[in-house]
This record gives structure tokens, sequence and C-alpha cells, in this order.
């Protein structure tokens, strides 16, 4: 079986890279790093071996061009001009908060949640991506959500303890 | 894989279910794929009175018109194979084909002038094609005419074939090849799809 038309991954993958992005990079660079993703995965795409994991080879490729769009930033410290248009969240203002909360935690925890909770890899998939075991990702995961629960808690409103 | 399948998710409940906006990006990632050259299928979709019609080009010119019947996604998957996977949905390539296709139905136009890339064929399939274009708009020719034209005049089931798998229909016009008989034929399309195009040229 040969690979699926690039269209599909698109279609399957786009909204979980996005989501990616926007969790390592912020809503202001998320857009640019997904682009940057896709075109990098669309020139790559016949070399990948047909049966690959195509969502964790998506996932190391955006966090290569999220770690891009960090260092780009960091020698540009004041975005000027051209700032892109934020998404569009449908809870906008939660979306804001999420980030400002994200953005406080280590990096590790950080990209630890996105790669976990926001795209779904296992641990395992995790550890292979920042170094480590599937033991200490798994600690970072949990930490990074207890963190963003106690620094979100005054302004989400849960339902009910889970 | 999404947010939705970790219920414990508790801060990113109302993250994963947030509408995003991909269109906007989908648009400059065709725009970004074509100058970087990467974009070698491009397709869509028409609206035709013979359903819907899937459109793909390459950079050489209109590759694949296929009808409904035979499977949009399957089309797609094979020209991946055959092709390239580096296939994105986009108009740009295939805008002027889909409006010619657009006069033909409405009777404006009765050819088309677009670049074709005849890759998909082979040899004498490809030779057959080649004199498909030579019947006229609104006149038929039989599948023993044609195999003749094609200098194969004992290849009829041959070109039988080559009209079965004509990865051009209506732009390239199996249609109006039909049996000595009289009877109209099969077609890619389906035999009702035939007799409306044949009906819409006034040839039947």
């Amino acid at each position: 079986m040969g690979r699926e038309p690039f269209e599909v991954v698109v279609e399957r993958y786009g909204p979980m890279v996005l989501r990616v992005c926007w969790a390592v990079v912020g809503p202001t660079l998320a857009e640019d790093a997904w682009s940057e993703t896709f075109l990098a995965a669309l020139r790559a795409y016949p070399e990948l071996p047909p049966g690959s994991n195509v969502e964790a080879w998506l996932v190391t490729i955006a966090r290569n061009k999220a770690i891009d769009q960090l260092r780009a930033q960091s020698r540009r410290p004041v975005p000027t001009e051209r700032l892109p248009e934020p998404i569009r969240w449908e809870e906008h203002d939660v979306g804001l908060d999420l980030w400002n909360a994200l953005k406080r935690l280590p990096r590790k925890q950080r990209e630890t949640v996105a790669y976990h909770y926001l795209a779904g890899l296992p641990y395992t998939e995790v550890a292979r991506l920042l170094g480590g075991n599937p033991a200490s990702a798994r600690r970072a995961g949990a930490d990074g959500i207890a963190s963003l629960r106690s620094m979100l808690a005054p302004s989400v409103q849960e339902k009910g303890p889970r | 894989m999404t947010g939705q399948d970790f219920p414990e998710l508790g801060p990113f409940a109302t993250m994963s279910g947030a509408e995003m906006d991909l269109s906007r990006l989908r648009l400059r990632l065709v725009a970004e794929a074509e100058r970087e050259g990467l974009l070698d299928v491009v397709y869509r979709t028409v609206d035709a009175p013979v359903g819907r019609l899937l459109l793909a080009a390459t950079r050489r010119g209109l590759v694949r018109v296929a009808y409904e019947v035979e499977g949009h996604d399957t089309v797609l998957a094979t020209l991946a194979e055959r092709i390239s996977p580096r296939i994105l949905k986009a108009g740009g390539r295939l805008d002027t084909v889909a409006r010619q296709l657009d006069d033909y139905f409405s009777r404006v136009r009765s050819g088309f002038e677009v670049d074709l890339d005849l890759r998909l064929a082979s040899r004498f399939r490809l030779t057959v094609l080649e004199h498909l274009r030579e019947i006229p708009y609104g006149s038929t020719a039989s599948y023993a005419a044609v195999a003749a034209l094609a200098g194969s005049p004992r290849a009829v089931r041959a070109v039988g074939t080559a009209c079965a798998t004509n990865p051009l229909p209506i732009v390239v016009p199996c249609h109006r090849v039909v049996r000595s008989d009289g009877g109209i034929g099969r077609y890619v399309g389906g035999d009702d799809a035939k007799r409306a195009l044949l009906r819409l040229e006034g040839a039947v």
C-alpha cells in the first residue's frame, strides 16, 4: 500500500499540529510554525517509509519548527510589525488564559503537555522526542497539568471534581 | 487523536473543542508549496449535469477527470501512487478547465483548450486517445473506425479498453465512440452519462 495523498494528512492532522504549535510557541507564532511544519512535511513526504507513524513524524517536525520560531523570536525581542492575526478560538479568552499559564511552565513540562495531551502521543514517544525516559516524561506531564490546573482554577469554572 | 481522548484533560477541555480556522492556513500552504515547486498534483471537484467530477492537474496540465462512480478517493489514491503523493486540494491550475467545462455543459463551447498531461495512458491506448480528439463535436465514430484511425483496424477490443480506461473523459471525447450496430456502448461514467453527453452535443 502506498502513501495517502498529502491532502488527507493535512485534513487529518492539521488541527492537532496547530494545537501543538500553539502550546509550544503561543498564539502569535503558531500559524508560522504550522505553515513551516506542513511545508517541510510536504517536501519530505515522498521519502517517508510506508507504514510510518505519521502523527509522531509530524510532531517531530512541528517541534523543530516551533523551536526555530522561538529562537528567531528571541533574536528579535520586540516583535513590532506584521503581527499575524490570532487564531479565532471559540473561547478566545480561555485560550489566552491558557497560553499565559502554559508559558509559565518549564519548557519540558510545556512540551510534554503539548505532545501528550494535545497531540495524543504516548509517553514513550514523548520521551524519544525530548530525551529522558517515559517515566520522567510522565512525571513532567502530570506536574505540568497540575500546575496548569492551579493557575487556571480561578478563571475556569470546573464542572465538578475529576 | 485529539485531546478528547484524554478525559483527565481538565483545562484543555475547552481547547479541544475550539473551532480553529484552518482554511486560511491551507491557502497559505498551497501558495508556498506552489512557489517552492512542491505541488505535484492539485485537484478540485466541479458539479456538472453528469454528476460531480474530480479534476486533477500536474504542472504539465490536466491529468485526470473522474466521475463519481469511479470513487474520487480511489482515484486520488491511484494518483498518489502513480504520480506523486504530494497532492493538495486547490483551484489555481484547474480554474480554466472548470470554466470550460461549465461552458461545454451550457453549449457555449464545443472543445477544450487546456494543456493535457497524458502520462496515465501509454502505448496503444495513448495512440487511441490522440485519435479520439479527431472526432468532431456532435458526431460519433464506431470502435472499428477508431481502430482503423489508430492504424490497427483489427484492434477493436483494444479501442474499447482504451476508452474504458481514458483518464480524461469528456475532455478527450471517448463518449463519441459507439458500437457499429447502433448500440451506445459502455462508458466509464455509466451509460446514462454517455447518453447525456451525446444528447447535449445533439448526436443522438
